[in-house]
């Protein structure tokens, strides 16, 4: 296999979004491209991390100009998995769309526009070059405009309101960080980056680079201080919608954040007790914000943010086990928020409403579904042999290692606090009794589907389901991969000698 | 804006002006020109056209929705990146034909790139005036 | 003309910022638009502003001589233009949305309606 290959997950999702984009009007079409073409990315994503995790990794130089001048394209172990990742949530909200999506909505474009937002994904995960990763971004975000907007109702546009402006704002300062680093270093991509920042003389002003590539990326992926539009507009779109941004959008700047904070804005002692009390505040007021909120998809909003803490908690500890328990808590939190959004739709579905208020009865009524949804909900939690348990496992160990107890103290409290919030919502939402409830107009019920369309409904939450029983189960398989992952980014000489082919 | 005047200027300055947008997109390799420049200029051909008549003659003009050439542009554009793949070469190689022409010059993957772009713009743009057009005539 | 142009992108950041900060849908607007130039011109501020020769090679040479521009800080400018252009278009048309269904024109007067609890 020639490493130019490495560039078809990119490809393929291109390829589904420009059929779905002849397809305009016919969304049986569309429906259909889009399962079978998540399935072959998710195949070939697969056949990638096993060349990878074999054969090292896989750079391509794009049109062929070498390494510090061109595009690079690089797929290294991380980059590797997290497409895996990306392929297994994509595939599954591909199957709960296709299913759950009124031809209505489908109309207006959703499927093409996904697509788009899955490629620029994509595209971010195999960027070797730091403008490149800004134009992926940028893509992102102008599909994840689109997606938010569908529909267009009046909350919908209000929530919509606040996240362009917050993530505008956040690529101008993203793009200032780039600015300067161009101009002190004259280059952009990222192992040459990794070479040349360390010699640059004026290191207040990369100092300055750093801070600005926090605050940028930390916009987009909501910690502490500036995650208020994220709970402010998750909740609106649909829970398709919501389910792959919550599962991936927040999590591609965790990517970027570890990828850059580990090649060239090496976090110092400073800088790293910044970023840890960064976490612990976002987690602290994710979980609280979470505790208060008497409404499905807020909860699962604000436990975005909360959990956004222990990744960057990761980050901020910096050594091995931390970063490990980083990548691996990463894994966990795609399939899992991804699953979790999920759940709220069929919860809708079922109750027709998403406030504690309205929602309950579901073990009385289907008890098979409430098994089914018990895995999602307490991997989430992280009870012991279930996925959340491992990764936070390795970040405490990491806290200890490093003297790190406020951070360890905050791991705890937010896990509890989750712990308790989950519980409230799992009394409410299966154990209660069902409760009247006045539907909206034209509400069609879990009981009226056809088979197909509950099928639609379950079948993706239980491939979730699934494979967060292997990340709990299989954990020592995994973290095998993650403490891998961790040693590659904590001595980036490999990969920065793959790039610019230095012996 | 329907005057005499501009209706028989536009009758006659659309063809020339289409004309010229081809001409710009050829020679967008080496001098100023491009798909990008040269999709904008067509769409201002058929937008004149548009304005001289009716919105909807340029409808009847082109006879299909112009939605339809943003897909087919992206894939063109996609192709050119994506062809030096099947030679064993990294994506965004460009690949040239021996051989040059007048106009054109040398025939590569990068022509087919700006016909890509060509398409994409004047899809974009008469999508983007088609649907505020409408919006008018509802108001 | 370095400090002319740091001054300008300084106070084009500060404008933008500003302007974001207010309550007004179109002042936002506005804003994001400044801002995004400005960032735009610290990038042609920063790529080094050098009088030199356009950087391509000549017939009989074989790499490049003399003082000569950097040919990338414009490639990035030209791409975030047009990504900025994008984004822009898409954040007007949602704000002129927003007024036609809201009504309002004042961030203040924006306030989600909570469902009944």
């Amino acid at each position: 296999m020639t490493d130019n290959l490495l560039i078809l997950p990119v490809i393929i999702q291109l390829v589904i979004a420009v059929v779905s984009l002849f397809f305009w009007s016919r969304t049986s079409y569309q429906r259909i491209s889009s399962i079978i073409g998540n399935v072959i990315f998710l195949a070939v994503s697969f056949i990638l991390f096993f060349h990878v995790k074999e054969n090292g990794i896989m750079v391509s130089q794009g049109g062929d100009w070498q390494a510090p001048f061109g595009i690079t394209f690089v797929l290294d172990l991380f980059s590797a998995s997290m497409l895996v990742i990306t392929g297994l949530s994509g595939l599954a909200v591909s199957i709960f769309t296709a299913g759950s999506m009124s031809r209505r909505r489908a109309l207006f474009v959703f499927f093409p526009i996904y697509h788009f937002l899955l490629l620029g994904i994509s595209g971010s995960f195999i960027a070797g070059d730091l403008f490149n990763l800004y134009v992926w971004f940028e893509l992102i975000i102008i599909a994840s405009f689109g997606l938010i907007t569908l529909g267009g109702g009046r909350r919908q546009l209000e929530g919509a309101l606040k996240y362009v402006t917050l993530n505008l704002v956040a690529s101008t300062l993203f793009l200032t960080s780039i600015a300067f680093v161009y101009g002190l270093t004259g280059s952009l991509n990222l192992a040459d980056l990794a070479v040349k920042i360390p010699e640059v003389e004026n290191q207040d002003l990369v100092s300055i680079a750093a801070l600005l590539f926090f605050v940028g990326l930390g916009i987009k992926t909501a910690v502490f201080p500036m995650y208020f539009w994220l709970p402010a507009s998750y909740h609106t779109p649909m829970s398709a919608i919501s389910a792959i941004f919550g599962g991936l959008l927040t999590k591609v700047g965790v990517y970027a954040l570890i990828r850059v904070f580990s090649l060239f804005f090496l976090p110092d002692s400073f800088a790293g007790t910044v970023i840890s009390a960064i976490a612990a505040l976002t987690l602290i007021m994710g979980a609280m914000g979470a505790f208060i909120q008497k409404d499905v998809r807020k909860v699962f909003s604000w436990l975005i943010v909360c959990h956004i803490g222990f990744m960057i908690a990761g980050l901020g500890i910096f050594s091995t086990v931390a970063l490990a328990g980083a990548v691996f808590y990463l894994f966990h939190d795609i399939i899992i928020k991804t699953n979790i959004f999920m759940v709220s739709g069929l919860l809708y579905r079922i109750n027709g409403a998403h406030t504690f208020k309205f929602i309950g009865g579901l073990y009385e009524h289907y008890p098979k579904l409430s098994f089914l949804i018990a895995i999602p909900l307490f991997s989430l939690i992280g009870i012991p042999p279930l996925s959340g348990f491992w990764p936070k496992i390795l970040l405490i160990e990491g806290g200890i290692q490093g003297f790190d107890y406020f951070i360890v103290g905050a791991i705890l409290l937010g896990s509890f606090v989750t712990l308790v919030t989950i519980g409230k919502l799992w009394i409410t939402a299966v154990w209660s009794e069902q409760k009247s409830v006045n539907y909206v107009k034209h509400f069609i019920h879990f009981t009226q589907l056809s088979k197909i369309q509950r099928f639609a409904y379950v079948f993706p939450i239980a491939l979730l389901s699934v494979v967060s029983l292997f990340f709990g189960f299989g954990a020592f398989w995994m973290l095998d991969i993650a403490n891998r992952i961790a040693e590659e980014l904590m001595n980036p000489d490999l990969y920065i000698q793959s790039i610019l082919q230095t012996q | 804006m329907t005057t005499l005047i501009l209706k028989t200027a536009a009758t006659y300055l659309m063809p020339l002006i289409l004309l010229f947008s081809v001409f710009m997109l050829l020679r967008g390799h080496y001098l100023p020109g491009g798909g990008f420049i040269g999709g904008l200029i067509a769409s201002i051909a058929l937008v004149v056209y548009g304005y001289a008549n009716r919105i909807d003659r340029i409808k009847q003009f082109i006879r299909f929705h112009p939605g339809i050439l943003i897909p087919l542009g992206v894939s063109f554009s996609a192709m050119a990146a994506i062809l030096p793949l099947f030679f064993n070469q990294p994506l965004m190689t460009g690949l040239w034909l021996s051989g040059s022409y007048p106009i054109i010059g040398n025939i590569g993957t990068a022509l087919l790139f700006d016909i890509g772009v060509y398409f994409v713009v004047v899809g974009a743009t008469l999508t983007v005036i088609f649907s505020i057009a409408e919006e008018n005539m509802k108001n | 003309m370095e400090t002319v142009l740091a001054l300008l992108t300084g106070f084009m950041y500060a404008a933008g910022i500003y302007l974001v900060l207010r309550r007004s849908l179109v002042k936002l607007i506005v804003g994001l638009i400044i801002l995004g130039n400005g960032s735009n011109l610290l990038i042609f501020l920063l790529g080094g502003i050098t009088r030199g020769n356009p950087p391509v090679i000549g017939e009989n040479e074989t790499m490049l001589t003399g003082l000569y521009a950097d040919p990338l800080p414009q490639a990035l400018i030209l791409t975030a233009i047009v990504i900025s252009f994008g984004l822009q278009a898409f954040a007007m048309v949602l704000l002129q949305r927003e007024y036609v269904q809201g009504g309002v024109e004042d961030f203040d007067s924006i306030k989600e309606e909570e469902e009944a609890l």
